[in-house]
Order: structure tokens, then sequence, then C-alpha cells
């Protein structure tokens, strides 16, 4: 079984024009940029590996992950992580409970506190568990959003301009969080950004999107 | 998608457009002369016949056509001057506060409350008699019930102008409109006509619907017309519930032709809008190309202002006027306040507003409930399959709204009989339905489509199934406004009068068919406890839309946008 | 098969004999017991409002009937009812058990076979009505064979506020001539609300010397002839009416606001005892008082009917006999509740019931018995839907 993400012979169009076009495997613990200018399709090849991809774009081929064919099932059942510019806690739980939403299923009440507990440590923010999120830093709310999908197992790690939002001290910070979290657990990541220090701090494949070919 | 979900748009389109169409076809029928029970067997043109030879009926519909047309025209031209001169300002703020709950005063209690405001023994006449005027008898004026229908158009007028206003600031909130203003006024224009110039067209567009329902309705309403509206000939609505009571039989065949008639007259109206539309956008742009900067805009923005506090003004001292009538023993004109004070009319009332209050409460919380879950299901639907409602999805929604009442209901009630689905709560809970669903999709959709679809995202990525989504994050993150689209359907079942009285047979009192049915016996302070009640029931769900997010979300500051 | 048929035919009439015979009173009551009657009543007026609930009580208290008081604005709309009831075959249990009715309405829904009946004339209190004194046999000439049962008798007053008219006017002439000196204060309910055809008919009926023609049914030869002098009337007063006669109260009460309110100072009503329950319910001033016309005034009956598919036919006979006893009749006459006048014969009840009625304050605006003077009976519907119809052309749109 091949571990990793494999993207064979993927092809995104809108309305008959190619937007695009990728074959590539991203194996475990290897990073994946994707760059390319502002509405190139860098986040619509995330929605694709997600499977959100908007009804007004095709797409052709197929998307492996660990050995699995995951072109054709829905989003929850991919074990797919993915982080946004936003870290889109929910507000209406606690951050304790925002953790124990990804928490995969199963354990006694005692257990999963104690993994949340331990994610939250990990990150340096234990004793936070009962706090509104809409009163952390931003800073701790990207630690918070980061522990939440790795508590959830996933099998890849999806990044749309995760960092955009972060002033540049931070940004470096969460970076290399993110990316140590990743080799840790030996996950394959692909990074969507505009930023070439993002790039270069990966070190992996830069895949750049042209902008259309008209 | 699963099956299920997806015949929920069918169910919601059923329950919404199935009454009114089956209602035009109970009311075609008789309008060509087909009415077996009477022992009419159409086709005939004599109904058609009997209806353009009735006296009056050229006025009658003629008052119909001009207060619809008067009533929406001078809505909009005030919500214009509002939005355009203030919008973003705290004042704007203010107003939007202030009007957003008169918008759940039912039409009813408004116009009672203007009637007694107005009249010319009316409190403004009596605050100030008989020291400014002089006058100890009040002054033989035909103020209520003019012939003009100025009277009627002003109590339309003020209901209109914070619903035009609301959703005027939904569609504000489509339309980026801070940056375009900010363009126009660093070139140089003038607030209000950068506003008109600028975002106007766009705004217009957004709520072009909402203009043409207020216009149907205002020229069809019967409970605001009865009260304010002219009586020698009262508007062609009027008189078509009238014709409907007649025991004469033959005057059904006549009612079911002024049904039609009023359907053609909506629809003429609407087309004539829709002439006034180009025309108006005609003369706009020629305007916008002689690049007048808006030297006047300083002596019209304070009229915007000032018509929105009117409006406000008026119903506010208007149910003023109701809450001081509940507790007046005697009340001579030209005093101030009444002569005596006493508990004496909700002693005596308050036990029966109970059973109308229970008995308006049960029908709205049913219809509203099934409104929302039927809502509720559409809006994931849409969400689900990624199509969007068109703008003839749109049309449709909006058609119940544009359909006159008289035309359908009747229709409605003679179908009912026939299925034996006869009198009592249900059918009229499905009859409110009708009105409730379009109200309850239009206040939740907007924001149901806004919620940010990452958090759907984040959480499937997070291993939740799409129900599990709906239920654990979409739906908490959307509180507040699934409870105000519940406070809007409830308010809108509470203010309905039509389809209770004809579809209820009389088996279901509710406070709106109470307070109606007082009026012709002009007992002030009878009309001022029921007006009252029939307010509080619809302004109670909306302090609880605001209170129980802010009780239930106190210790999560990112619900309390 | 022709016994089938045979079978069929017997069992048809069925459903109508299920209906309980009034004659076997204690059938009625037994059936009655644990039935709810929805009476299909004008709710514009509070005080009646408060006497249905009323019978309510005491119906419940002495035969277990349930009286639910369906507040009508226009008792057409319950005929409008019975009607799409039978047009859609909904011949049990229909929406309504009873209706208070009279006149036009009367005469729609008997023709239309509508009505369950006869039943009045065998109710136990149908003994102590006045039915020769009092027109309660005859409905606006339309004879009622026992299918509705009488409940009050209205006759038209005149209702006056001293304070602005000192003195009563005694004729239909001495009104205008009142009218044209004080322009503005003076107004009647828009046709076709009934009391508004009631002053029309009561104007006539004050203006012509010669009745007769009005107990006919009016005809295309006499009807220009004979309300002539009507017309010429109104066409004098209309200019001197309350807002010029561009508008008209809506009904009967909406006159009481507007005597309250100072707007005018006569108006017309169908009940003597109207104006002082209206004073007790601090609804007019207590200068008010009221009058009659020299030559008399109109007088009718209301009756409550049942229709034909009514669930609740026991019930509803129990309520209409109970309307029709002493102690209802004197709580009805009673000034502080009602004020209507009674339909029973005062010769004909014993002593302890007629105590009831002697020992009555009629109030302060209300004429006595004696006072009411004549009553001049209704004439033949056709006139009234003529003559409504008339004025509706003529007046009723001012445009």
């Amino acid at each position: 079984m091949l571990k990793g993400l494999e993207l064979r012979n993927v092809v995104i169009s809108h309305n008959d024009r190619r937007l695009v076009a990728i074959d590539i495997t991203v194996a475990a613990g290897e990073v994946l940029s994707v760059m390319g200018p502002s509405g190139a399709g860098k986040s619509t090849l995330l929605a694709m590996i997600t499977g959100n991809l908007a009804p007004e774009f095709r797409a052709s081929g197929e998307v492996w992950l660990d050995g699995m064919n995951i072109t054709d099932l829905p989003t929850h059942q991919r074990r797919v992580g993915i982080l946004f510019q936003d870290d889109l806690l929910f507000p209406h739980l606690s951050v304790g409970a925002n953790l124990a939403f990804g928490l995969r299923a199963g354990g006694s009440k005692q257990e999963r506190a104690a993994k949340i507990n331990e994610a939250l440590r990990e990150v340096d923010l234990e004793g936070y568990a009962d706090r509104d999120p809409a009163t952390l830093s931003g800073g701790q709310k990207a630690r918070v959003a980061l522990m939440r999908m790795l508590l959830a197992e996933p099998c890849v790690l999806l990044l749309d301009e995760a960092f955009s939002r972060l002033d540049t001290a931070l940004r470096t910070q969460v970076r290399d969080l993110v990316f140590a979290r990743a080799r840790v657990r030996n996950l394959p990541v692909v990074m969507v950004t505009h930023d070439l220090e993002d790039a270069k701090a990966a070190g992996g494949t830069v895949f750049t999107i042209a902008p259309h070919e008209d | 998608m699963p099956r299920l979900i997806a015949l929920v748009p069918i169910v919601t389109l059923l329950a919404m457009l199935g009454p009114v169409v089956a209602g035009l076809w109970g009311t075609v029928l008789p309008a060509f002369g087909h009415l077996p029970v009477a022992g009419f067997d159409g086709p005939s043109l004599d109904a058609l016949r009997m209806l353009a030879t009735t006296p009056g009926i050229g006025a009658a519909a003629r008052i119909s056509v001009t207060t619809g047309l008067l009533a929406t025209g001078i809505s909009v031209l005030i919500v214009v001057l509002i939005t355009g001169g203030w919008s973003g300002t705290p004042a704007f703020q203010v107003l939007e506060r202030v009007l957003s709950p008169l918008l759940a005063v039912p039409h009813a209690a408004a116009a009672f409350g203007l009637a007694f405001l107005i009249a010319p023994s009316g409190w403004i006449v009596r605050l100030v008699s008989p020291g400014l005027t002089g006058w100890d008898r009040p002054p033989d004026v035909l103020i209520l019930n003019d012939p003009y229908g100025l009277a009627m158009t002003a109590g339309l007028i003020i209901k209109e102008v914070p619903f035009l206003l609301l959703m005027t600031i939904a569609a504000l909130g489509q339309v980026q409109q801070r940056r375009s203003l900010l363009v126009a006024q660093a070139l140089g224009y003038g607030r209000l006509t950068g506003w008109l110039k600028a975002v106007f067209p766009r705004v217009y567009a957004q709520i072009r619907l909402p203009v043409y329902v207020v216009l149907a309705y205002s020229m069809s309403v019967v409970d605001v017309a009865v009260i304010l509206g002219p009586t020698t000939p009262p508007p062609l609505s009027v008189l078509i519930v009238k014709w409907m009571g007649d025991p004469d039989l033959g005057m059904r065949l006549l009612a079911a032709a002024g049904a039609l008639l009023q359907l053609a007259l909506v629809v003429a109206a609407l087309s004539v809008w829709r002439i006034g539309e180009f025309i108006v956008a005609r003369i706009g742009l020629s305007w916008v190309i002689r690049g007048g900067r808006g030297r006047l805009d300083g002596a019209i923005r304070p009229l915007g202002l000032g018509a929105g506090a009117l409006t406000a003004a008026l119903i506010f001292a208007g149910l003023g006027g109701l809450l001081v009538w509940s507790f007046a023993g005697f009340w001579s004109f030209p005093n101030a306040l009444p002569d005596s004070f006493s508990l004496r009319t909700w002693m005596r009332h308050g036990p029966d507003t109970g059973g109308a209050f229970g008995e308006t409460f049960i029908v709205a919380m049913t219809a509203t409930g099934l409104a929302l879950m039927l809502v509720l299901g559409c809006l994931e639907a849409e969400h689900r399959s990624g199509r969007k409602i068109t703008s003839r999805g749109l049309w449709l929604l909006y058609l119940p709204l544009l359909v006159p009442q008289t035309t359908f209901l009747p229709g409605l009630q003679t179908l009912l009989l026939g299925l034996g689905a006869d009198v009592g709560r249900g059918p009229v809970i499905a009859a409110h339905l009708v009105f409730v669903l379009p109200y309850v999709f239009l206040s939740l959709g907007d924001p149901y489509r806004a919620w940010d679809g990452r958090n759907g995202v984040t959480a499937a990525a997070l291993g939740a199934s799409p129900n599990r989504v709906f239920w654990q994050v979409r739906l908490p993150m959307l509180t507040r406004p699934v409870l105000v689209a519940i406070a809007v359907g409830l308010s809108v079942s509470v203010g309905q009068y039509l389809p209770t009285l004809l579809i209820g047979g009389g088996r279901v009192s509710t406070l709106t068919t109470e307070a109606v049915a007082l009026a012709s016996g002009g007992d002030r302070r009878a009309i001022a406890v029921y007006g009252l009640a029939q307010t509080a029931a619809a302004l109670v769900p909306f302090a609880l839309a605001l209170i129980i997010p802010a009780l239930v979300w106190r210790n999560r500051r990112g619900l309390h946008a | 098969m022709k016994h089938l048929a045979l079978i069929a035919a017997l069992v048809a009439p069925l459903p109508a004999l299920a209906n309980p015979d009034p004659a076997d009173w204690d059938a009625v009551m037994a059936e009655a017991a644990g039935q709810t009657v929805y009476w299909n009543a004008w709710g514009g007026s509070t005080t009646t409002n408060d006497f249905i609930a009323w019978v309510g009580e005491r119906v419940a208290e002495d035969y277990r009937v349930t009286l639910e008081h369906v507040k009508l604005t226009d008792t057409a709309d319950a005929v409008t009812r019975v009607l799409s009831e039978k047009q859609a075959g909904v011949d049990n249990d229909g929406a309504i058990d009873m209706i208070w009715i009279n006149g036009a309405n009367f005469a729609a829904m008997k023709d239309a076979d509508l009505l369950f009946g006869p039943f009045a004339e065998q109710l136990p209190n149908w003994a102590v009505v006045d039915s020769n004194g009092k027109t309660v046999q005859t409905d606006f000439t339309v004879p009622v064979e026992g299918f509705e049962a009488p409940w009050a008798m209205a006759q038209v007053v005149f209702i006056h506020d001293t304070a602005d008219l000192a003195d009563p006017l005694g004729s239909m002439t001495a009104i205008l001539d009142w009218s044209k000196a004080n322009p503005g204060r003076f107004t009647y309910p828009q046709p076709p609300d009934f009391l508004g055809a009631t002053f029309l008919k009561q104007a006539l009926v004050d203006l012509i010397d010669d009745q007769a023609p009005l107990y006919a049914p009016a005809t295309d030869e006499n009807y220009a002839k004979v309300t002539a002098p009507l017309w010429d009337y109104l066409d004098a007063l209309t200019p001197t009416l309350w807002r010029q006669g561009r508008a008209y109260p809506a009904t009967g009460p909406a006159q009481l606001q507007l005597i309250a309110d100072g707007e005018i100072d006569l108006a017309i009503s169908f009940s003597p005892g109207e104006a002082t329950a209206a004073i007790a319910n601090q609804q007019l001033p207590d200068t008010v008082r009221t009058f009659v016309l020299d030559k008399g005034t109109i007088g009718n009956a209301s009756f409550v009917a049942i229709p034909y598919n009514s669930g609740s036919v026991a019930g509803a006979m129990i309520v209409a006999n109970f309307l029709m006893s002493p102690e209802a009749q004197a709580r009805a006459q009673d000034p502080a509740v009602l004020g209507y006048g009674t339909v029973l014969d005062m010769a004909a009840l014993t002593d302890t019931d007629r105590a009831l009625f002697d020992t009555l304050d009629l109030g302060i605006a209300t004429l006595s018995p004696a006072e009411l003077g004549s009553v001049v009976a209704e004439p033949h519907p056709s006139w009234m839907t003529r003559i409504t119809d008339d004025w509706m052309a003529r007046y009723g749109t001012a445009q």
C-alpha cells in the first residue's frame, strides 16, 4: 500500500476552459507547495481533494489516499484534514468542545478528556479547555485549529493559505509548528500559498498553476 | 443526495402554491357563471355584465388602483430618501432599531391607532383644542374614510415603510454600498445624489419583488380599508368580501367576477409600475450623464429622516392612543385625556382575549413550526445540491403574496369543504402556512446562505456527516436568524384576517378576527384591548428572539454579532 | 336486487328522522346534554356579547349544554357558510348550530331549504310568547311557520344628546328642519347595514300618508310613485348630514362613538334600552335621552334559527327555549344588561315571573312601554331591497 496522496491525471475545468492539470504523488512526510496568481485555481484544487468542488467546475482524474480511491467518496469519509486562512473555530463551542468535535468517536469520557488535554499541552495551551474561542489571540486560535484537525487523525493535511492572516513573527512560528506536527505523524501536506517564504520553508516540490490559457 | 430531502422543496411548493391555484380555480368557475348549488350552470357572462353595471364599480376599482400606487410610490420614496441620505450614519442605525419592531405591529392595530390620531375628534385635535383652535366641537371635516383614500394610504404607508426599509437594508448588504458611496463622494457628489446614482439601481433590483408585494397588498387589503378607507364607495376588495357574504346566492357570482377584476387590476398596476421603472431608469440615466453634483442634497436630506421619524411616531402614538383608551372611562371631546380611568375594560375583555390569545398562538406556532421545517429543509437541500434558487424560483416564492387574498381565498374555502376538511384549526393552519412560508423563507434565506461554508467543509473534514454538520454546527451558529425567522412567521400569522375568517368557518377566533369584528361596533375601548393584545402577540416573539440568544450564548462572544 | 332498492328507499329518510322531535321535550333534554352549540350571532356589541356569555353559563348549569358564541360582523356570512356546506354535501354536523337571524336572511334560508324545523311553536316556552300582540309569526311579512324562534323585540328610537339637542323631534320633517339649522350633527348607518336601511324605511313610513302599498310586494308600477317623497327628503337632508353625506358610520353602535366624540347629536337605534346600557357602559354621556316619532316607529322581532345540517339540534332547541324563558327575557330587558324589548305576553306569566319585569328599572334614557307608543309593522322585504339598491346608486357612490 502506497502511503501518501496521489493525484492521477487530475484536470479541473471551468466552462470548457482548463484551470488545473496535475499528475503528482505527495509521499508521507513531504510537502507540496501549490502557487499561482489570485484566482488561478489553487483553492479549487484543494476543493477537489476535499470533495467540495462547486457545481460549475468539471473535474476528471482520480484522487488516491493511502492506497484508497477517494474520488467519489463524500467529504466526511475521506480522512482529509484542511486548514483555512481563518481558524474557523466553531463559535458556539468552547475550546475543549471544538477539539472534542474533531476527536474520532469512541472511548470513555475520561479517555477523551485526557486526549483533549494532551493535545492542548502539545501546543502550550493547557487549561484552555473551557474558554470561549473568541477570547483567544490569533496565534492561539491557529494552534487550537491545528490540534482540532490533528485529533481527527487525517491522512493528509491541506493548507489553504493558512498562514496569510498571521503577522510575520507569528507566521513563522505557526508554520514551523504545523510542519513539525505533520512530520511527527508522517502526513503528506499540500500547501496553497502565494508567499515564496512558505514554499522555501516547506522545502518540497513546488507546483505552479499558470494563469488561464485562453 | 438522499431522496427524502430532495422531496422537501416539492412539498414546500405544494403547501404554498397548491391552495392558491385551487383557490383561483374555485373563483374562476363562479365568475363565468358556474355555481351548481345555487342553480347556476355556466358558462355565462352574466356575472361579468352585472359587475360592469354595479353602481360605483368604476370608483371602487379606481380607488383600489390609486391607493395602491400612491401608497407604494410614497413608501419607496421615503425609504430611498432615508437610506440614500443617512445609511451608515448613527441616525440610520437608530431609525433601523426603532422601525424593526414596528414591522410586527399588525396592520389592523396600526390602522386603529392612526384612525384615532387623525380623526377630527381624534387625539391630535384634542391635544390642541380648545387651547389653540377654540373648538369645543370637532370640525366636520372628512379625514377618515375620505373619498380619495388618503387616510387609508397613510395607514398603509406607516406599515410599508418599515417593511421596505428592512428589505432595503438586507439588499444593501449584498451590494457593498459603502465603497461605491465613497467613490461617488470622492468624485464630488453630495451624499444623497451619489447614493441615488451609484447605489440605488443595484439596490432596487434586489427589492423589486418586495415592492411588488407591497403594491399587490395595498390594492387588495380589507381590514385597513374597512377602518380607514372610503365608504362611498369602498375599495373593490371590501365590496368583494361584502358580496361573498350576501345571502342572495347570485351575489357569489358577482363576488367571483369582482375577484377576477381585482386580479386584473393588480396585474395592470404591476405593469404600470414596471413601465414606470423603465421610465425612471431612462430619466435617471440622463441625470447621471448630466453629472449634476446634487446641490439640493442638503435641503432634501432632512426630509428623509423626518419622514422616517414621522412614520415611527405615528405608529407609536397610535398604539399609545389605544393604550389610553383601554384604560379610559368616559372620554369627552375636547379633553386631552379621559375624564376618568378604570380597569373595567381590561377586566371585562381580558379573559376573552386569553381565549383568543391561545387560539392565535396555537395556529401561529403550528403554521410557523411547519414553515420552519420546510424552509430549513429547502435551504439545506439547496445547499447540498449546490443549486441556488433561481429568479424564477423567487417569483414562485412571492406568488402567494402577489395574488390578492380576496381572489383565491373564497375559492379555497369551497375546495376544503369539498375535501371534507371542513372547519377548524387544521385548514386554518394550512391557509396560514401559505402566507407564512414565503416570509420565513425570505427572512431565513440570506442568513442561511451567508453562513461561511468553510465551517461546513471543516466539520466534514473532521468526519462529521452532512446531517451532523446541519444539527451540530450550522443550526447552533444560526440561532439568532432562526429565532428571528420564527418571530417573523408568528407575526405574519397573528396578523392574518381573511384566511382565518373565511377558512375557519367561525370556529377559529383569533385576536385579529375578534378585533375587526369589534371594529364595526365602534366600542373603542374593546377595540383597544384587542388591538393591544394582537400587537403584543406579534412583538413578544421578537423580544424573545433578541433575549434568548443573548442568554444561551452569553459565554460565546463569537455569536454576539 | 328489488329488496335492496326497497331497503335503500326505507333507509334514506332516516337521517332526517334522527333529528329530535321538539314536542318530546324530555327526549330533547336528554339528547342535548353534553352537546356543544355554535351560535353564530353578531359580535359588534359588547353588551350583547356579555349577555350571550351569560346564556352560555345558564344552559351549561341547567342542561349541560355548552354554548359557543361565534362573533359575526354580518349575519349573511353565516348564511353563506351553510350554503357552502350544502354545496359541498356536508349534511351532518355543519359548522353552525344556531343563527341570530331575521328578515331577508331568514327568507333566503327558508326558501333554499337550509333550515331545520318547524320547531319554534313546539318549544315549552312558546306558551308565554305574545304571538298575537307582537310580530313574531311573520318576519318582514314572510310567514315564520315555526322555522325560527323569537327572542327579542326591537323598536326604532332616536337617541339624542340633550346637551346640544334638548327636545325630542316629532317627525322626520322636524328632523330635517333641525338638521338644516345644525348641519353636520346628524347621520345614519350606511345602507345596506340593517339599521341604515331601517332609517330609510322609517323615513318613508313617516313621510307618506297611505302605507298600504308597503305591505304588498313592490312593483315596477308603484315603486317610483310611492318612494318619491323619500328621495325628495333625502335630497334635502343629505347635504346637511355629518360629512355632508360623503361618509357614513358603518353600524349602529359606531354612531354612539360619534355622539361620545361630540361629532353628532342625533342617531337612530333599534333598541329602546341601548342608550341607557351605553351610559352605564361609559360609552355615552349621561345627558343622552331617547324619543320616538309622533306617528309611531317601526318594530320587529329578533329570532334564532337552526340550520338543517346542525349536529347539535337538541342543544340548539334548548338554547332557543331558554332565550324565551321569563328569566332570560327579564334579564335582556334590564337596561344595565341589554335593554332589548321582550317577546313575552305579560298576561300569560305567573305572578312571580311577572314580578321579574315589574321591578326592572328601565333607566334614565329608556322610554317606558307606554311612552314607546305604537309599533309600525315592517314593510314587505322587497321594498327594503329596492330602496337599499336605489340608495346605494344615488348616495352610496358620492363620486
